[in-house]
């Protein structure tokens, strides 16, 4: 979850508590919904980082303040920064009304952005917006830069859905063009450079630059890449990668015209909307956006931003039966006075409908049940009347489960102990290791994994068992050891799945092979599950992870449900294991 | 022994209490004999007692106990020199042991004459009629710890001529103990079928146990701990009626561990940071949830919303949704179950359950592993609301011995609303995360076909974290996998979770 640092003395100051306490702040942060992660300060997060000397080194340079590090829930992107933050704790708290976003359409006509047909190849929206008249406080353009960053970081999936780009205005002139270059075309000063390059040139000097370099692979490979430009020529941005010198902002920046790029309309338009809700509270015409017109190849015309208020009729009886109160426990003015409480401006239509205003700030609001959670969590979840389910039912086992366990018992009853191993291993450990070749076995493959440990879905329960034993040899000899659990094959039909297969293993390791042990637990098995003797035996074959000789298939009515023998030498070598070992293996679903 | 046994229980049943060294000379034998007596004594268990107390006394040496027993060099000299017509100084020199001490001993204390001129070379001869052996007395008082008789030019003597010396000497206070008798019987160790079949056991004594010292470890198999724990977890879901769900399914389709779930597709859940993807078999056919409009169902309600909802607003791809999968959570198979409950003709009422294993492509460290177990509860029916999940899962920490909760507001991309589950850890002192739960959102339940009266609630939480804790187990390789260390599952206690 994203994490958002706030100043204590800020948040104090917008809550109107001279005197809170951490705890109360954790409190509050709770009942809301939030985490307060951790309690820090600038001095103390770097000296986490780079040790107590470097902090202390650093001296005045470095503030005591207490910060807030407050986790906020992935889907409200209007929490990311210390602005939406505490605009929505002091709404919640009562202490401000919610505020009502407005895009305006100058008098002299909105600025202008032409979409080239080029885009549709590689990043075909954009959408714009401009904040006018805005102050700047150094931590007010801190907090604008990380709001980018943390945006990019989540809804806009690294940059891929989306790319912000904000320029100082008053350096540029409209109308404004969005096209896409062969790279070789693109010539420009990028940002915190100072001299111009090419894109081809651009991709070669950020390919080692630790921040840019995940951003190239978005369009490396494209013929053309994105590029916006004034008026003039100027180039404002090459999304997703960066921002041209020439239009960056600064503390002193007036006016920030924003664009977004995207490969997805309604996320940019999202993007856009927390943004400028965030900061057009610093415009001298506070929550005022100007709006500006994106025009398409195809003729049309969009505004943005939206900044839509959407109204969602609710039935009362829906929110109060959701929250377990009847019309006299839960008025509907309560319902709407708690409501607002969550940036939900709500009033009633009538005795049994209120009709709550979505701002443009939630859009994670999508439906009725996103309005009864955020009444609960004004109401406080934990004043809520528990009460059990009227639900009655029959408990039941899956018998394959019950089975299992039933098995379990009978297997340590005579003196084996169980394992736990993975169900994910390396090729090596269910092929070469048992002595197999990889393309006999139906193996279920993982096409990302981040170590070897991960490469296939096992096929066997040998190779945890026997690496059980590597682990444990030191123990007092004999080791005898057993696993009830899933292998994995991947089915033979064109189904494309794979099913699991409910197996028993167990391992004896000690100074002789010790078969008879195991062939008598496979008895004591059989005899447990009420096998007729007629109905059970072994019969004699050769297969590689076991000794030559010294194998058989377990057949049960014929047809075979299992392996046993003594372990073949070179299987043994393979798990690092000096001593004789017998082992089986057999399929528990057979016997449901 | 026995007569000194006997002895010894006599004189203190006349005397009540004495010491060790009085009983030596009382017996007249050596200290090391009585002691050993008392110790067989003791064995029959508590008919005398015996405080030792240590003290520094003068011990006999190795030379000096061969001359308590059989007497001073010089004395075994005189004896070995016939009386009247003596004997030849080379034939004594040579039958008599440490002849040359002797010799010149018996000869200073003029026991003993020699005629250097004597026919066939030098003689000795008896000077006195007989001798009184002090310095084997004086010895055989050391012996029996009575020094007071010695003085000190025969202390000196003894200690030069290395008889004797300085050692540490445990004396004992004995006494009358609780079942003090005269006779002692002989003590058995072991009750046998002859005792039995004889009926001799009814007039044996049998000695005393050491119920200090450990029995013999039975030769027993063991269950896993964290097996242990979810046997325990599946007896509190049966209790409360819960249906285990078929959970043995790994692979899983992006559909069904997804999209079903009303997840979108470009969920940072679905990225290859933290989900397996598969090479073989990579894709599935979808054509059951094709066949019955559900697959189309499932796309509407993402792409443009429905059921009241406004969706997600994007464009929805049946490729992703094929894309198989390590299943991420147990709750693609409560998705199949609850879409298979829709699919009757009259909706039931429903609890289910699971424990079973899901994988996660993320970093690992002391608590994360890529595999761990989810146990999850369900609960469906008609009207369920937050006072309902609230009310169950109180219930069912209840059952696992945890009554201090509370919720806390969360987010899942399935569930709404969604609480997390936090408990009062009495260790920590603080609140902890216990578990997640929620109400299953309308744009997952109502394509599946489910009534739109029906809610689902739903709760979730790991297998291995209050193992772990349980346990007392800090890093997860030491609870599972190939490198944990079996005693660690022998010696773990059964899983009682309410203890």
């Amino acid at each position: 979850m994203p994490v958002v640092q706030i100043e204590k003395a800020a948040l104090c100051q917008c809550l109107n508590r001279k005197d809170f306490t951490d705890e109360e702040v954790d409190e509050l942060c709770f009942e809301f919904g939030l985490e307060l992660d951790e309690v820090t300060s600038e001095r103390e997060m770097l000296a986490k980082e780079q040790g107590d000397a470097k902090a202390a080194q650093m001296g005045d340079q470095l503030s005591d303040a207490v910060i807030y590090k407050i986790e906020v829930p992935a889907n409200r992107y209007d929490l990311l920064c210390v602005e939406g933050l505490s605009r929505a704790l002091m709404v919640f708290q009562s202490l401000a009304q919610p505020p009502l976003y407005k895009a305006v359409q100058p008098a002299a006509g909105m600025q202008q952005m032409r979409v080239a047909p080029s885009t549709a190849q590689i990043r075909p929206y954009v959408v714009c917006a401009m904040l006018r008249n805005l102050s700047f406080t150094p931590a007010s353009y801190k907090s604008f830069i990380d709001l980018q960053d943390k945006l990019h970081q989540t809804i806009c999936r690294q940059r891929s859905l989306v790319a912000i780009g904000t320029h100082d205005f008053d350096t540029l002139t409209g109308p404004f063009l969005y096209e896409a270059l062969p790279p070789s075309d693109i010539v420009f000063k990028p940002l915190n450079q100072t001299k111009e390059f090419s894109a081809v040139e651009l991709m070669q000097l950020y390919s080692g630059e630790s921040h840019l370099k995940a951003y190239l692979p978005i369009i490396r490979d494209s013929p053309v890449y994105p590029v916006i430009k004034d008026a003039n020529g100027v180039v404002l941005s090459m999304p997703p990668i960066i921002n041209g010198d020439h239009s960056r902002i600064t503390l002193n920046t007036k006016n920030v015209f924003i664009e977004a790029t995207a490969t997805d309309a309604h996320k940019a338009s999202v993007v856009l909307d927390t943004l400028v809700c965030a900061f057009s509270q610093y415009c001298s015409e506070q929550f005022t956006v100007e709006a500006v017109q994106v025009n398409y190849p195809d003729g049309r015309a969009s505004i943005y931003p939206s900044l839509a208020y959407r109204q969602v009729d609710i039935q009362v009886d829906y929110l109060r039966k959701g929250v377990g109160r009847s019309d006299s426990q839960l008025t509907i003015d309560e319902i709407c006075h708690r409501l607002t409480r969550m940036c939900l401006v709500a009033k009633a239509t009538s005795d049994a409908t209120v009709s709550v205003t979505v701002p443009p700030t939630r859009h994670d609001v999508l439906h009725p049940c996103d309005v009864l959670e955020d009444l609960a969590i004004a109401i406080g979840y934990n004043n809520l009347e528990m009460s059990l389910p009227p639900t009655l039912c029959t408990g039941k086992q899956q018998p394959l489960n019950s089975l299992t366990d039933k098995l379990r018992l009978e297997v340590a009853f005579a003196g084996f102990t169980e394992c736990l191993t993975f169900a994910l291993c390396s090729e090596k450990d269910i092929s070469e290791r048992l002595r197999l070749p990889l393309d006999s076995l139906p193996a279920v493959r993982i096409a990302n994994p981040k170590t070897l440990e991960f490469q296939v879905a096992r096929t066997s329960l040998l190779p945890g068992i026997l690496k059980t034993v590597h682990s444990n040899r030191s123990l007092p000899l004999p080791l005898k050891l057993f696993e009830i659990q899933d292998v994995v094959y991947k089915s033979s039909d064109s189904s494309g799945s794979a099913v699991n297969s409910r197996q028993l293993a167990a391992v004896y390791y000690g100074k002789s092979s010790g078969f008879e042990l195991i062939h008598g637990l496979m008895d004591r098995i059989m005899q447990v599950l009420g096998v007729p003797v007629d109905q059970y035996k072994l019969s004699a074959t050769e297969l590689a992870t076991y000794f030559t000789g010294r194998c058989a298939n377990v057949l049960y009515k014929g047809s075979p449900v299992g392996t046993i023998g003594v372990l073949h030498p070179e299987t043994l070598a393979q798990f690092d294991l000096t001593l004789p070992a017998s082992a089986f293996v057999f399929d528990v679903e057979k016997f449901l | 022994m026995e007569d000194l046994r006997s002895n010894i229980l006599a004189y203190i049943d006349k005397h009540e209490t004495c010491s060790s060294t009085e009983l030596c000379k009382e017996m007249n034998v050596e200290h090391q004999k009585i002691v050993g007596a008392l110790n067989s004594i003791l064995a029959f268990g508590e008919i005398i007692s015996a405080q030792p107390e240590v003290t520094s006394r003068l011990e006999l040496t190795d030379e000096g106990r061969q001359v308590a027993d059989h007497g001073s060099h010089e004395a075994v000299l005189f004896a070995s020199v016939p009386a009247g017509d003596g004997a030849p100084q080379s034939e004594l020199m040579k039958s008599v042991p440490n002849a040359k001490i002797g010799f010149s001993k018996a000869l200073a204390n003029r026991w003993i004459r020699l005629d250097k001129s004597a026919q066939g070379g030098p003689r000795v001869y008896r000077q006195v009629e007989s001798v009184s052996d002090r310095i084997r007395h004086c010895l055989q008082m050391v012996a029996a710890l009575s020094l007071d008789s010695l003085t000190a030019e025969e202390r000196a003597e003894l200690k030069k001529r290395k008889l004797v010396q300085e050692g540490r000497v445990t004396v004992y206070r004995v006494a009358k103990g609780p079942a003090f008798t005269l006779t002692l019987a002989k003590e058995e160790t072991e009750l046998t079928a002859e005792m039995l079949a004889t009926g001799v056991w009814q007039t044996l004594t049998f000695k005393a146990y050491n119920f200090k010292a450990l029995g013999q470890q039975p030769d027993c198999g063991h269950l896993h701990p964290l097996l242990k724990v979810r046997a325990e977890f599946r007896q509190i879901f049966l209790e409360m009626g819960f249906q285990e769900m078929p959970t043995n399914r790994y692979v899983e389709s992006s559909f069904w561990n997804f999209d079903a779930l009303f997840q979108p597709q470009q969920h940072p859940a679905r990225d290859a940071h933290d989900t397996f993807f598969l090479t073989e078999p990579a894709a599935c056919r979808l054509d059951a949830e094709q066949a019955d409009g559900y697959l189309a169902r499932v796309k509407a309600v993402h792409s443009n919303g429905g059921y009241g909802s406004i969706g997600y607003n994007y464009d929805w791809k049946e490729s992703e949704a094929q894309k198989n999968i390590l299943r991420t959570h147990t709750t693609a198979v409560s998705a199949r179950m609850l879409y298979q409950l829709a699919q009757q003709p009259q909706f039931q009422p429903t609890k289910y359950f699971s424990i079973d294993r899901v994988f996660r492509n993320e970093s690992l460290d002391a608590t994360h592993l890529a595999e761990f177990h989810q146990i999850e509860g369900l609960v469906a029916d008609y009207n369920l609301n937050l006072c309902h999940l609230m009310g169950i899962i109180r219930e069912f920490f209840h059952k696992l011995g945890i009554r201090r909760l509370r919720f806390k507001p969360a987010y899942n991309p399935y569930t709404e609303p969604s609480m997390e589950i936090f408990s009062y850890h009495e260790g920590l002192g603080k609140w902890v995360e216990i578990g997640n739960s929620g109400v299953f959102r309308p744009e997952m339940l109502l394509p599946m076909g489910l009534p739109e009266s029906v809610s689902v609630i739903a709760w979730g939480l790991s297998l291995e974290r209050p193992t772990m804790i349980k346990y007392g187990i800090n890093n997860i390789r030491d609870l599972i996998g190939p490198k944990v260390d079996l005693k660690m599952v022998s010696v773990g206690p059964i899983c009682r979770l309410d203890k």
